[in-house]
């Protein structure tokens, strides 16, 4: 259940792109057709699922304080946790540079339409972001972690996916000449946010059921109301992109 | 201006508009959008990129002819992430509840395009005397950018600029607030920020007709 709910959360209410902004760069520079985005966010979800556990394991034995207490316990009062950007870039570099030779010795046809990409991912924010969000937000197992990483890179996928199936779109409307291309995208993404945030109210019901079990009445009677106004944002914003697209 | 020659200056005034960072070279996107919610986080940002890309442009240019070109992204990496440690512990040391909204934001300057954008597109190319100028133009583009974006969230959404309450009390309902003018507080809320961005490129690109895309 716990895997299940940070899954779900990763990738549509902690959304890499609509939530925390994360990956803004890439995803706006390379959203212009939908096959070259499936590549770049096929590759960001590999990447992140590798990267992310990889820097648990050194945030939880390396870099938090106490963490060392393994080597013998006069380690136990030191505290890494200032060198965490550092280590967290190194391994990012360097993992994404072995995916790269991996990739090219065993599938060169893979490498043919990532290629391009994969050196780009070292300087995705998107990547950096999903350690130091694991680290702040303190993810308790490995598993987690695992979960996590796979759970945001299908997230920022999803985003970049539909951002560039708009974008294909939109070529052939007629925006007022200063908004086409880049100014069209942050209003469409905007939006698109919105849309996102009204996944927002999904998993905190469950805490407050568990806090206010006398009152689960009422709870439940904001909740269908909640659910009511949601609907309501989704149909409204639906009829807005409708219109940008017309 | 007898220190700049007029080369030298284009190098600071240009990224001012017609090539800024964010709203023409779509670099360092990121941290735009996710801290501007407040000015005074705005103008820390803006600062600490500053310091970032100055430093790190000098260093790069004077270590450009002795790094191999394959391994280089990684040597930037290295020197970037070097200076945003030292922006996080200052900042931790001297600004600690900033430093706790900003969070991951600080951390995640290191790979922020802007600076290994204008890495590899200038300072890999030009000495450090040009670089520095490069890197401050562009850093100081970012930040106007930034601080016009905080400006207005937090205007229309809190009705206060750093934290003063400019238009009134809202809850004594004194100063617009008489006249039942109320706050937005969704300029607070993330997917403003990208509108707010959208509008300055409409407004930048209608004053300058060179600056349209082709569709």
């Amino acid at each position: 259940m716990e895997h299940l709910e940070l899954f779900f959360k990763s990738i549509f209410i902690d959304n890499m792109v609509f939530a925390t902004f994360l990956g803004m760069c890439s995803y706006l520079a390379v959203s212009k057709k939908v096959t070259t985005a499936v590549g770049l966010g096929a590759a960001v979800i590999f990447v992140l699922a590798v990267t992310v556990p990889l820097n648990w394991l050194l945030d939880q034995y390396i870099l938090q304080p106490g963490a060392l207490v393994w080597l013998g316990p006069e380690y136990a009062e030191y505290d890494l946790s200032f060198l965490s950007f550092i280590l967290f870039i190194a391994t990012i570099a360097t993992m994404v540079q072995l995916v790269e030779i991996i990739v090219e010795k065993f599938s060169p046809s893979l490498y043919n339409s990532l290629g391009i990409f994969l050196p780009l991912i070292a300087v995705n924010c998107a990547i950096l972001g999903g350690s130091l969000f694991m680290q702040s937000r303190e993810i308790a197992t490995l598993g987690l972690a695992l979960n996590y990483g796979i759970g945001s890179g299908i997230g920022w996928f999803l985003a970049i996916l539909a951002i560039a199936a708009i974008r294909e779109k939109i070529r052939y409307s007629n925006i007022p000449a200063p908004l086409r291309g880049l100014g069209i995208t942050f209003i469409v993404t905007g939006l698109m946010a919105i849309g996102f945030m009204s996944f927002g109210g999904m998993l905190t019901g469950g805490d407050e059921e568990a806090e206010e079990a006398p009152n689960t009445q009422v709870v439940k009677v904001i909740k269908t109301e909640d659910a009511k106004a949601i609907k309501m944002k989704k149909k409204e914003l639906a009829n807005n992109t409708k219109e940008i697209q017309e | 201006m007898g220190l700049l020659s007029k080369k030298d200056a284009a190098l600071i005034t240009d990224p001012f508009a017609d090539n800024n960072p964010i709203t023409i070279q779509v670099l360092g996107i990121c941290s735009a959008l996710a801290i501007t919610a407040e000015l005074k986080a705005s103008i820390v940002m803006a600062i600490s990129v500053l310091f970032v890309l100055g430093v790190g442009n000098v260093v790069i240019s004077l270590m450009r002819n002795i790094i191999p070109s394959k391994i280089r992204i990684v040597v930037q990496l290295i020197v970037v992430a070097t200076l945003v440690i030292i922006v996080d512990l200052v900042l931790k040391a001297f600004q600690y509840e900033l430093s706790k909204t900003l969070g991951a934001f600080i951390g995640l300057i290191i790979t922020n395009c802007i600076i290994m954008g204008r890495f590899e597109a200038f300072a890999l190319a030009n000495g450090p005397w040009r670089s520095f100028l490069d890197g401050i133009g562009n850093a100081v583009g970012y930040g106007v950018i930034l601080i016009l974006v905080g400006f207005f969230r937090e205007l229309l959404g809190s009705g206060t600029l750093l934290g003063f309450k400019v238009l009134g009390d809202p809850i004594e309902k004194t100063g617009v607030y008489a006249f039942g003018y109320e706050n937005n507080g969704f300029m607070l809320l993330a997917p403003m920020a990208l509108i707010v961005v959208g509008i300055i490129i409409w407004i930048q690109r209608s004053r300058n007709e060179a600056l349209i895309e082709e569709n």
